[in-house]
């Protein structure tokens, strides 16, 4: 009976975690995806009525407008912050004396909250006080740069101030990456005259596929949960110009009393989150096997 | 994963075919000013919220964005802390740098615990749909937060933990022990098996193992862990805004309310002050102990995944 009991320990040790993942995790997302299948209001009703909220949702100018967004942020966010992470973690990779110090300049802005982040790039875009006063102050006096009040630039500066966040997290994937790559092919390659451009483009660049694989999800996965840095940045605004998905989401859970539309569009990011990250998972658990 | 902290064989310039020692010098510098400018990009934003900060509003209204400041007054630090609105009450930052302390610390070190029980049970003591078990937990990490937000908020009211500290700590905890187990977990599979074979052996039990073998050993990836929920924790705005309720609320929260308090006239002097408060812990975190930081950033991407 006691070995028996203390067969069931490592289990019971366990348990807790699992239960609580199934209910909080699991059953939580069943939850949500039921009632994004109700007329759910104000408060939750457990009727069904099929995909009647999404279809709202769909034909919704503002979601709409959350999905064009992300779109063109997520682009520009994860493309931004790869080349830009990647050519910092090349130039860093050349012997570098101060190396320590430039890594920690590139990537201190991690470690802050999006909150900090965007509440100080608002500063720095205002037009009234921002960089734009302070390029007229230089005799410049036509400089406009008024994205965070402009409703067709807006998104753009929220770009700007997640490549600074988040490129230097990439650099940091990368020069990792680069220091993994096999010495002995690199000394190599100068003794048979090849030039140090091919030595990047042509052996160490594509024996880093996976780190560019994973950068891309982790910055994916950032983009498509942003949520912060839009709230302090702009507000959503000018009018709805730079909502997101998660803005969206929070909104109409939060604000407009309307949990119906909340739960699907949370649905539908989830979808958008799931349609990146399982192929990744799964090729994952496949190289593992092989 | 690569801990690049060491030196490693790089390529050096001095055995590639260069076309002339002057070409190479170019380059260099070249090279050089590149990082610099970019030094410069990361560190523009800091430098302003410093020197905004330290100015008068005056000063603000006449100068120069990256002006440095003539007049040093720490006003508007001490407006931030104790005095500025976040909406209808006039408190500053501190109560809501508290509310963060009260809720990071116990959040952190609950998590992490079960992270490190789990852990040392998937790796060491696997037993049939351990696997299964640490995939779901895993899976966990990715969903996006929206998804649960409506019915956690229901539970904590349920629980009678809405609008309250505990509540908050509660959903961090559930919602970080994904990456806690993840982390431990991949620690701990490196470590031979034989050992707890080998304490078997000798007499000593599951707990005995954990406590006298595998804790001590634990000591890197405990501060991996730990840096990175808490830097999690600090940072987190959106159970914060969902889950609080006046009074309870975290500092990201507070500091949101501050900068859009439409009360007054606009102190971007304070504002700035106020958002260096709200990221000194973390960034003091990343000064300390960058290695660590790095470490929790890269474990949950390169590889480390699933190894």
């Amino acid at each position: 009976m006691i070995a028996w009991l203390e067969r069931q320990i490592p289990k019971m040790v366990l348990a807790p975690s699992f239960v609580a993942i199934l209910i909080f995790v699991y059953g939580f997302i069943a939850w949500t995806a039921w009632i994004s299948l109700t007329r759910s209001k104000l408060l939750p009703k457990y009727e069904l009525h099929g995909v009647i909220q999404y279809k709202r949702l769909f034909a919704s100018p503002r979601w709409e407008t959350a999905m064009d967004n992300l779109f063109i942020f997520g682009a520009l966010f994860i493309g931004i912050s790869m080349l830009l992470g990647l050519m910092l973690a090349i130039l860093l990779d050349q012997k570098i004396r101060v190396e320590g110090v430039l890594r920690t300049i590139y990537l201190y802005p991690m470690a802050l909250s999006m909150i900090v982040t965007g509440t100080a790039w608002k500063w720095i875009m205002n037009p009234g006080l921002g960089i734009e006063a302070m390029v007229r102050g230089w005799g410049f006096e036509s400089f406009t740069f008024n994205w965070v009040i402009d409703p067709k630039m807006a998104i753009y500066a929220v770009v700007i101030a997640g490549v600074w966040q988040a490129s230097g997290f990439v650099m940091a994937l990368f020069l990792a990456g680069l220091r993994s790559v096999d010495g002995e092919i690199i000394k190599a390659a100068p003794v048979d005259g090849i030039p140090g451009w091919r030595i990047y483009s042509a052996i160490i660049l594509p024996s880093m596929a996976p780190i560019f694989l994973s950068a891309f999800i982790v910055l994916a996965h950032l983009a498509i949960k942003s949520f912060d840095l839009v709230v302090a940045l702009t507000g959503g605004g000018p009018g709805y110009a730079t909502d997101l998905p998660a803005t969206y989401m929070y909104a109409m859970a939060f604000s407009r009393g309307d949990i119906g539309q909340a739960a699907s569009s949370a649905m539908v990011m989830m979808g958008v989150v799931f349609a990146i990250v399982v192929p990744y998972l799964y090729s994952e658990l496949r190289a593992k096997h092989d | 994963m690569t801990d690049y902290s060491y030196p490693a064989p790089t390529m050096s310039p001095d055995t590639r075919p260069a076309p002339s020692r002057y070409g190479q010098t170019a380059l260099r510098w070249l090279l050089f000013t590149l990082l610099g400018l970019f030094a410069l990009f990361y560190l523009m934003p800091l430098f302003v919220m410093v020197t905004t900060s330290l100015k008068s509003l005056e000063e603000i209204r006449s100068g120069s964005l990256v002006a440095f400041p003539r007049d040093v007054t720490f006003e508007a630090w001490r407006t931030a802390w104790s005095g500025a609105c976040t909406g209808i009450q006039c408190e500053g930052l501190r109560p809501y740098f508290w509310n963060s302390v009260l809720l990071a610390v116990p959040a952190v070190l609950i998590s992490s615990f079960l992270g490190a029980a789990n852990g040392y049970v998937i790796a060491q003591w696997n037993f049939r749909g351990a696997n299964l078990i640490f995939s779901a937990m895993l899976f966990g990490c990715f969903i996006p937060f929206q998804v649960v937000l409506l019915p956690m908020a229901r539970m904590l009211g349920l629980m009678g933990l809405a609008g309250t500290i505990p509540g908050l700590i509660f959903a961090h905890v559930i919602y970080g022990i994904g990456f806690t187990t993840l982390f431990f977990r991949n620690f701990y599979v490196t470590i031979p098996s034989d050992l707890v074979k080998a304490a078997k052996v000798d007499g000593a039990g599951f707990f005995r193992i954990f406590w006298s073998i595998f804790l001590p050993l634990s000591l890197p990836i405990i501060v991996v862990t730990v840096i990175w929920q808490f830097t999690q924790i600090w940072n987190d705005f959106l159970f914060g805004v969902s889950f609080s309720q006046a009074g309870t609320q975290p500092i990201t929260v507070a500091l949101n309310n501050i900068v859009n308090s439409t009360t007054g006239i606009k102190e971007y002097n304070v504002d700035m002050a106020a958002a260096i408060i709200a990221g000194l812990p973390t960034l003091l975190v990343y000064v300390v102990a960058g290695k660590y930081f790095i470490r929790g950033l890269t474990a949950g991407s390169v590889k480390g995944l699933m190894q």
